[in-house]
């Protein structure tokens, strides 16, 4: 039967010629990543087990990103808890400050995930390995430590939205507009237990900063994953970072989904997303004078090399809005350095930005940059909910680096292309 | 299982992030998980809900962050049965896999009002209203989730080799 390349992935790891929809299966899994928040809750459900030893220590994954370097001594606690684990069980991919890096930029970094891989995470923001033409999609801690112990996780075998994908973005446009725009479409649950499969011909002018932002936010769409087909930036990426081989799956030409939707990339605008959800997406038309008190560029979804040069593009030379709080967080080590080295960091410190070391932080609000009752974010992180970033009452808008750093020169909602022309 | 309780009802989309505020991630313990659960959506759940009781929800209930600690914090609280329109799947596999009962009924999920006293016999797939005298039908749960769920969680069915 027809397959989609979601449907081909869990077909040959779970020992199957096919799968159709709905069908549970047992998944032979290639990776399984956890967190400092996620972890401990799993490693206590591992010790249920009695198990020595975890199914394969070069298979298993923990980073310690959310709330390190250790915010309180309740994080340090649950911190040290992981690295004992770790250290105990011999886990290979162990990553603490001054290795680590925010997960979701760490792993594709890192060379852990190829193409045709099977990849659970005890975070939601797993999904964004579907960039690189793996299947990756999140799961909570006790999956994790199922997935430990065993090498495996059950799955309902899911159907598809096709994403065809055509044109090319226009300057100041990136991957954030695109899964923006995408969301304010469908719904924050328009994708709810379904795979989104992206392919056409646009593909070839997305970057894989791009594909990675996009896939990241699949999960705001209510997805179980989403999926690029692997093309030559794909395989190129995979080989640079030293990955394992690639195994490429695309969808068979009569592959059944429930819907196509077609994309102009040409067509999308720099995008924002208002509170309190993600699906709230706006474009400059319809937002109105937005004063903002602080601006944060970083997170799994947005904090690249190529997210920090798109803002560094637009601080040059000019000078954070007054009583606007700018926050820049590298997402790795790597990129921290790569920056340094391209003169970023001089252009973020010079605007009126503090530079961070990789943490997730803010983004779920956690530290190094809480919002007081009443204020409001322009981010480029992937949440908004109420309370997101800090008090309940304050309000937290999703955008592109790219209107972030314009926003961070205004001091209110700004469209990139308003400072920098189109 | 059946499950008996009084009815604490909230909207659509409610996330994870509200469930359980993620400043209160630096710790896995389930009483202190649920002396915080539900703070920034309804300040008043900590205090009134009790042993038994059942949410209802609109759609996609548990979307955003995978945290596990938002079913253990709802499971903690003493939450009996969770019954939404939908659920945002990892919440969805995350309460099986801790043994939080859901069921996904459109109709009783819209229906049923807050404090209505309501019966749920998952085995059977019926919810019945009390307070209003309505029952409404469900969808059984898969043989292999059914396996999970009695065996008391996932790490149990792996442990009773159920599988």
């Amino acid at each position: 039967m027809a397959m989609t390349m979601t449907q081909k992935i869990l077909a040959a790891h779970s020992g199957r010629e096919s799968v159709s929809p709905g069908e549970l299966i047992l998944a032979d899994l290639d990776l399984v990543l956890g967190n400092d928040i996620t972890s401990p809750v799993a490693i206590k459900e591992f010790a249920k087990l009695g198990k020595d030893s975890v199914f394969d220590k070069d298979k298993i994954t923990m980073v310690m990103d959310h709330f390190a370097p250790n915010k309180d001594i309740k994080a340090a606690e649950q911190c040290k808890m992981c690295r004992d684990f770790c250290g105990e069980k011999e886990i290979t991919h162990f990553y603490d400050v001054g290795e680590m890096g925010i997960e979701h930029a760490l792993l594709p970094e890192k060379g852990l995930v190829t193409a045709g891989n099977a990849v659970i995470g005890a975070d939601s923001h797993t999904c964004t390995y579907g960039a690189l033409g793996a299947f990756s999609t999140g799961v909570g801690s006790t999956d994790m430590a199922c997935g430990m112990a065993t090498g495996k996780a059950w799955f309902k075998v899911p159907s598809a939205i096709k994403f065809n994908l055509t044109g090319s973005l226009r300057r100041y446009v990136s991957g954030k507009d695109v899964i923006l725009h995408i969301i304010g479409k469908i719904g924050v649950d328009g994708a709810l237990y379904r795979s989104m499969e992206f392919t056409g011909e646009g593909l070839s002018s997305l970057t894989m900063a791009d594909r990675l932002c996009i896939a990241n936010m699949a999960i705001e769409a209510g997805a179980k994953n989403g999926i690029f087909e692997a093309d030559d930036i794909t395989l190129d990426y995979i080989r640079q970072h030293g990955g394992a081989e690639p195994v490429v799956y695309s969808a068979d030409p009569d592959a059944e989904y429930d819907e196509v939707i077609d994309i102009d990339l040409s067509e999308i605008e720099p995008t924002v997303a208002f509170p309190h959800l993600p699906e709230n997406a706006k474009t400059f038309g319809s937002i109105g004078d937005v004063k903002i008190d602080q601006v944060v560029i970083g997170s799994c979804t947005n904090g690249r090399l190529e997210d920090l040069i798109a803002a560094a593009e637009i601080m040059k030379g000019r000078k954070a809005a007054k009583n606007v709080r700018v926050i820049v967080i590298p997402a790795t080590q790597q990129v921290y350095l790569d920056a340094m080295e391209m003169g970023l960091l001089r252009t973020f410190i010079e605007f009126g930005a503090v530079v961070s070391t990789p943490t997730c932080g803010p983004c779920l609000g956690g530290y190094m940059g809480i919002l007081a009752a009443g204020e409001r974010a322009i981010t480029t992180t992937n949440r908004n909910f109420v309370g997101r970033m800090g008090h309940p009452e304050s309000e937290v808008y999703l955008a592109s680096p790219a209107t972030a750093a314009a926003s961070a020169v205004t001091g209110r909602i700004t469209s990139p292309w308003e400072v920098m022309g189109k | 299982m059946k499950y008996t309780g009084s009815v604490i009802k909230y909207g659509d989309n409610v996330d994870t992030d509200v469930i359980i505020p993620a400043r209160y991630l630096n710790t896995s313990d389930h009483k202190e998980l649920a002396s915080h659960c539900m703070e920034d959506l309804d300040k008043t759940f900590v205090s009134r809900v009790k042993q038994g009781d059942i949410i209802t929800a609109g759609q996609n209930f548990g979307c955003g962050s995978s945290r596990e600690h938002a079913p253990i914090a709802i499971k903690a609280s003493g939450v009996s049965l969770v019954i939404a329109k939908s659920f945002a799947r990892i919440f969805y596999r995350n309460a099986i896999n801790i043994g939080l009962a859901i069921v996904e009924c459109p109709a009783a999920a819209e229906e049923i009002s807050e404090g209505d006293t309501v019966e749920a016999d998952l085995d059977n797939g019926i919810i019945r209203n009390i307070t209003a005298g309505k029952e409404y039908k469900t969808a059984p749960f898969p043989d292999f989730v059914q396996k999970i769920i009695e065996n008391g969680g996932l790490m149990q069915a792996i442990v009773n080799e159920a599988f």
